[in-house]
């Protein structure tokens, strides 16, 4: 069941029902008031060509256009029962010979409202909203007449499970997205999805959908992809799909189509090779750390053997698990926080102050500053101007930039057409002449404040005064930089992270003098970026580097204190994304210090900086895993430049999880007191978009709830009970 | 140089099911655009040796092309048509007779030898876009009594034919409007119109989607006594009546339009030969006796004359016209030869789409009468016009030789 969704990271995705805000999730305060959107099922009978009898043909629609999907809430699944219910007796009584189910235009159905999910307040009602479902879809799969499914648009978690349970199934090629999330929010497909799925296009297919692709960032499957994938028997253009659905069902129901179908194997080493492999990936995505997934693997596991009602019985008690747990709630969160907070940026100003933008410059033609070049190319379709000390640094950039097209090109991403006009775009000069007429120019030159405050005198003696000065400093004050400037309210922080065209956060800083018409433009080329644009006041390293630096430092403490490196990196399994040494070694252990220091030198009291990470920066070490037999190992090299303390304090996994997430919620609480950000919200949205944390954790406060490490150092909650966790 | 014209042929036609326009209708919502792309869709389907690259004009009447009726129709539903983007379209706008006009239009590159292969139609949604939307009339109209108002509303102008021809009752245009529900109803039953319709799908927000697989004007078992009680909207006590004209409907049409040489080498039926067209302005005033002169001049190019027409298809925009017609050239109102599957009046007359239906239908006859040699495509046209073009019957064994003088 379960509907919804989009990417979590940068991808332009198509403006399609797929990407529609859900219905889904709660927010920002405890659900009240819930009202359906009810979707109808309307009936009409269609005279099937060729004497194949008539079709009831029902409709799935809410009375919305695309941009409100049909979804499946209480009301929903009595309706449709009661309509299958009519059918049934029609189809007795012989006035009918088959039942088609088709949606709305551009949308089937993208699965269970999962505000009406979460309003169950026991784990009975849970378990009646899972029953519910199940009898509904059985219904229809027991209809004396053949049953149809007709896929025209997005179809997603009961959507899809709804088509499972007919006959047959056709599928439009325009279907912009079928997929079974549930898995990604927190649920497993469980109105009959575990055990069709499989039974249909065998385990290691049907795991595709249930585990795979929720695990890869929600990713979901085109019409043609389900085609092939062997969800659907037979793929129709969209020009004329349902004629040509309801021609083939006639001949289908006249035998004049055979409907051929692969053999699905029962052989258990092949389920099992299947699960295996599964499994293997949904331990590397939570560190077994997030109930749902392994939950779905079970399903699956016992569908091979189970019955049909043994298996929805089963999917029927997980489902009312999940729905019950706080994985399930923190996942409907953080889905609410990227699909809707993070369109309507906390603070931002009124969107109609911002200035338009008909040329961007950038002071750098490094490798930081040639992708901000490309992605502002691509997306704001303007002309970039780079510029930097010598020749050969700005053909060094610009060669990047043209590259870098190349190899869109090559991968038929973008057509040549494109491709000529990006190049075209991007252009390199050694002087900033070029800027005189930039409506919005950045910097991305060494991270020092003197070398910046330059950068800006010069910039200024060319841009008009209205142009914005954007920063990309990951630390430096930005009220700073702009002081003595002849318009400081034009310089804002504009801080993206590595690498610049996959990272989906934009911290956006405001300066004590940053105006109005600065920020909103800021805000307004963000979106534009499609990138996650948060409002941060101008503080030390922002959000997601204090954190993390936090994070870092503590850590680095611990095993300068004597804890082993594997031992700490072993205690987030399922927080981060990557165990903090390795990601020190992704970071780079001098950026690492670097932000550590500068913290440090902030707030001396609480960042650490670690002698033995400055040891390994002196030694020049770029990682503190070697790979040498395909495991990671600590180089022993690394090894050996930790100083081991004279009274090692060594801690278990628990501690140290302990310890370190005690330290997050403190830096968090002070920084939703310092006025950081407007919000436990954003700093979460930031994490999850700029650190990778996880969905079902929430980010990072509604897992620091649920752990109870916010009453414990803080005294109190970041969020009421019932926001990201089940209702007190 | 001299250059040779090529012979022209009809390879096949379809058209949806024709709908009341308005709230109730079938495709009350359902776009014109898709209507007419479900044809061309069909054709496609129906020949699959035609290569879509072959075609290579794709024309689309409307007559009032704005909205999901402008832009371009014609290249608009070629492209949401699937055919490749080398396919050019255009746009047609002859009021009534416009996918006439869009089959002699690409008849007439292909006859030229510009192009082998087309694709003509037509569509009207009058439930989206009711007659006259948007119409501006030049002032100059009025000022210079160039021309009677009457001469735009269509159903004046058959009131005015009543009154030119009084020999044309009231009583006879309901009995011709009665054999025309009788003939239609009887062809259903034979399976006459059914092959040449493509199904639509129709969506309807509260009904969910349906299926449109037959006309829904049509009212068979009308009778004379029934027609007598209507009132006539047009004046009163006049003559025109819902009853004896066609109603305001919803469809489209399209046909496949062929170089006699094209056809061969693909493979493509030949369902019907072009002989000769023409198109012939009428005082506006009477628009209804524009097919006379136009069948007049058509015959006469051809070297025919009536009695080698052995089959008509006429449009039954009003009764009163083709009765006008019809006593013209001294065919009896109920002529045997005249719409063997009934006409507009009981199937509806979406006015730009009209002209193909008459032709794939006179198409299928030529198939049933093969001793029939000469058929006759006629209609009149809003603002004082006609059109007619003269077919020859391929299964006829004098097919593509001189006709007899």
């Amino acid at each position: 069941m379960t509907q919804a969704t989009t990417r979590t990271d940068s991808t332009p995705a198509t403006e399609t029902a797929a990407t529609a805000p859900p219905n889904a999730g709660t927010p920002a305060s405890v659900p009240t008031g819930f009202e359906e959107v009810v979707t109808h099922t309307p009936v009409r009978d269609i005279p099937l060509p060729g004497g194949a009898g008539v079709l009831a043909l029902v409709t799935l629609d809410n009375g919305f256009d695309h941009t409100k999907p049909n979804t499946f809430g209480p009301q929903t699944i009595a309706g449709l029962r009661a309509t299958v219910e009519r059918l049934a007796q029609r189809a007795a009584d012989g006035e009918i010979h088959a039942v088609g189910i088709t949606g709305k235009p551009f949308v089937f159905a993208v699965g269970a409202d999962l505000k009406a999910v979460v309003q169950a307040t026991s784990r009975d009602e849970a378990l009646e909203v899972a029953r519910a479902g199940h009898a509904a879809f059985a219904a229809v799969t027991d209809l004396p007449v053949p049953t149809f499914a007709f896929l025209n648009g997005a179809a997603m978690g009961g959507g899809v499970e709804l088509a499972l349970a007919a006959d047959y199934r056709t599928i439009s090629a325009g279907v912009p997205a079928l997929a079974l999330p549930e898995t990604f929010l927190g649920l497993v497909p469980g109105w009959g999805g575990c055990y069709l799925l499989p039974h249909l296009v065998g385990p290691a297919n049907a795991l595709t959908v249930i585990i795979e692709n929720p695990m890869n960032t929600n990713r979901m499957l085109k019409g043609p992809q389900a085609f092939q994938l062997g969800i659907a028997d037979v793929m129709f253009d969209p020009a004329d799909f349902l004629e040509e659905s309801l021609r083939w069902a006639a001949s289908v129901l006249t035998d004049e189509t055979t409907v051929q179908r692969e053999e699905v194997s029962r052989d258990e080493s092949e389920w099992k090779a299947a699960l295996a492999a599964a499994k293997t990936l949904v331990d590397l995505k939570t560190g077994g750390k997030a109930p749902a997934p392994y939950r779905a693997l079970e399903l699956v596991r016992a569908a091979r053997t189970s019955t049909r009602d043994e298996a929805f019985a089963a999917e029927d008690e997980a489902l009312a698990d999940l729905v019950m747990g706080d994985e399930l709630r923190a996942g409907l969160y953080s889905f609410d926080l990227v699909q809707r907070r993070s369109k309507r940026p906390a603070g931002a100003p009124d969107k109609a102050l911002a200035r338009r933008v008909t040329k961007v410059g950038i002071v750098g033609a490094g490798l930081m500053a040639s992708q901000l070049a490309l992605l502002f190319a691509q997306r704001l379709e303007v002309p970039v101007v780079m510029t930097d000390l010598d020749e050969a640094r700005v053909a060094k950039g610009v060669g990047y930039v043209q590259g870098e097209v190349d190899k869109l090109l090559a991968k038929h991403r973008v057509s040549a057409d494109r491709a000529n006009r990006l190049k075209a775009l991007v252009t390199g000069a050694t002087t900033k002449d070029g800027f005189a007429d930039a409506d919005f120019v950045i910097e991305a030159v060494f991270e020092e404040m003197s070398v910046k405050k330059q950068v800006w005198h010069e910039v200024e003696a060319v841009v008009s005064p209205e142009c914005v000065l954007a920063t990309n400093t990951s630390s430096l004050s930005v009220s700073e930089m702009a002081a003595g400037l002849a318009h400081p309210e034009r310089v804002v922080g504009f801080h993206f992270f590595n690498p610049v065209a996959v990272m989906p956060l934009l911290e956006i800083i405001r300066g004590q003098q940053t105006d109005d018409a600065t920020l909103a433009t800021a805000f307004a080329i963000g979106t534009t970026l499609k990138k996650t644009t948060i409002l941060v006041k101008d503080s030390p390293s922002f959000v997601v580097n204090r954190l993390l630096g936090r994070f870092m430092g503590e850590v680095a403490k611990v095993v300068d204190e004597g804890t082993p490196i594997e031992v700490a990196d072993r205690a987030f399994t399922g927080l981060a994304p990557m165990p903090p040494f390795v990601l020190l070694g992704l970071v780079g252990p001098a950026i690492a210090l670097h932000n550590n220091e500068t913290l440090a030198k902030a707030f001396p009291d609480r960042f650490y900086v670690s002698p033995n990470l400055r040891r390994v920066v002196e030694a020049r070490k770029q990682a503190i895993y070697g790979w040498p037999q395909g495991r990671p190992v600590v180089d022993p090299e690394v090894e050996a430049l930790f100083e081991k303390p004279a009274d090692p304090v060594v801690l278990t996994t628990e501690e140290v999880r302990e310890r370190v997430l005690g330290v997050l919620a403190d830096e968090a609480r002070r920084m939703l007191d310092e006025g950081v950000v407007q919000a436990p919200m954003d700093l979460d949205l930031a994490m999850i978009t700029g650190a990778g944390f996880q969905f079902w954790n929430g980010g990072l406060t509604p897992l620091l709830d649920r752990e109870g490490v916010s009453e414990r150092v803080n005294g109190r909650r970041f969020l009421p009970p019932g926001v990201a966790s089940v209702p007190a | 140089m001299p250059r040779t014209l090529r012979e022209v042929v009809f390879v096949d036609g379809v058209r949806t099911p024709f709908g009341k326009a308005g709230q109730k209708g079938i495709y009350a919502q359902t776009r014109a655009d898709d209507l007419v792309i479900k044809c061309i869709r069909e054709l496609l389907r129906r020949h699959p040796e035609l290569p879509p690259e072959r075609v290579e004009e794709v024309a689309i009447a409307a007559t009032t092309q704005i909205g999901d009726q402008g832009l371009t129709l014609g290249r608009m539903a070629a492209l949401l048509s699937g055919l490749p983007t080398t396919t050019p379209g255009y746009s047609i706008d002859r009021m009534c007779a416009g996918a006439m006009t869009a089959v002699t239009t690409v008849a007439s590159s292909i006859a030229f030898g510009a192009i082998d292969v087309a694709i003509a139609g037509g569509v009207e949604h009058m439930g989206r876009h009711p007659m006259g939307e948007g119409v501006d009339p030049n002032p100059r109209i009025v000022a210079e009594k160039l021309v009677d108002p009457s001469a735009l509303v269509m159903g004046s102008t058959a009131e005015n034919l009543h009154d030119r021809y009084p020999s044309l009752t009231r009583e006879r245009s309901d009995a011709y409007a009665v054999g025309s529900q009788d003939k239609l109803a009887k062809a259903y039953a034979n399976n006459q119109i059914q092959p040449d319709l493509v199904p639509v799908a129709t969506r309807h927000q509260e009904l969910g989607f349906g299926l449109a697989t037959e006309d829904e004007p049509p009212r068979p078992g009308t009778t004379v006594h029934d027609l007598a009680q209507l009132k006539t909207p047009f004046r009163p006590h006049g003559n025109v009546t819902a009853g004896n004209s066609a109603g305001l409907n919803d469809g489209a049409t399209a046909c496949i339009l062929a170089s006699a040489d094209a056809a061969q080498e693909l493979g493509l039926p030949v369902r019907m030969g072009l002989r000769d067209f023409a198109f012939v302005g009428v005082e506006p005033e009477v628009m209804g006796i524009g097919p006379v002169p136009a069948a007049e001049k058509a015959l006469r190019k051809a070297g025919l004359s009536i009695d080698d027409i052995g089959l008509f298809e006429l449009n039954e925009a009003f009764a009163v016209q083709v009765v006008a017609f019809l006593e013209h050239f001294g065919l009896a109102d109920d002529d045997p030869r005249v719409n063997q599957y009934g006409g507009a009046i009981a199937t509806g007359h979406p006015l730009a789409a009209s002209g193909v239906r008459l032709m794939t239908q006179l198409a299928r006859q030529f198939e049933e009468h093969p001793d029939v040699r000469y058929g006759m495509t006629a209609m009149c046209i809003g603002i004082g016009m006609g059109g007619a073009v003269i077919w020859e019957n391929p299964h006829h064994a004098d097919y593509g030789r001189e006709a007899a003088a």
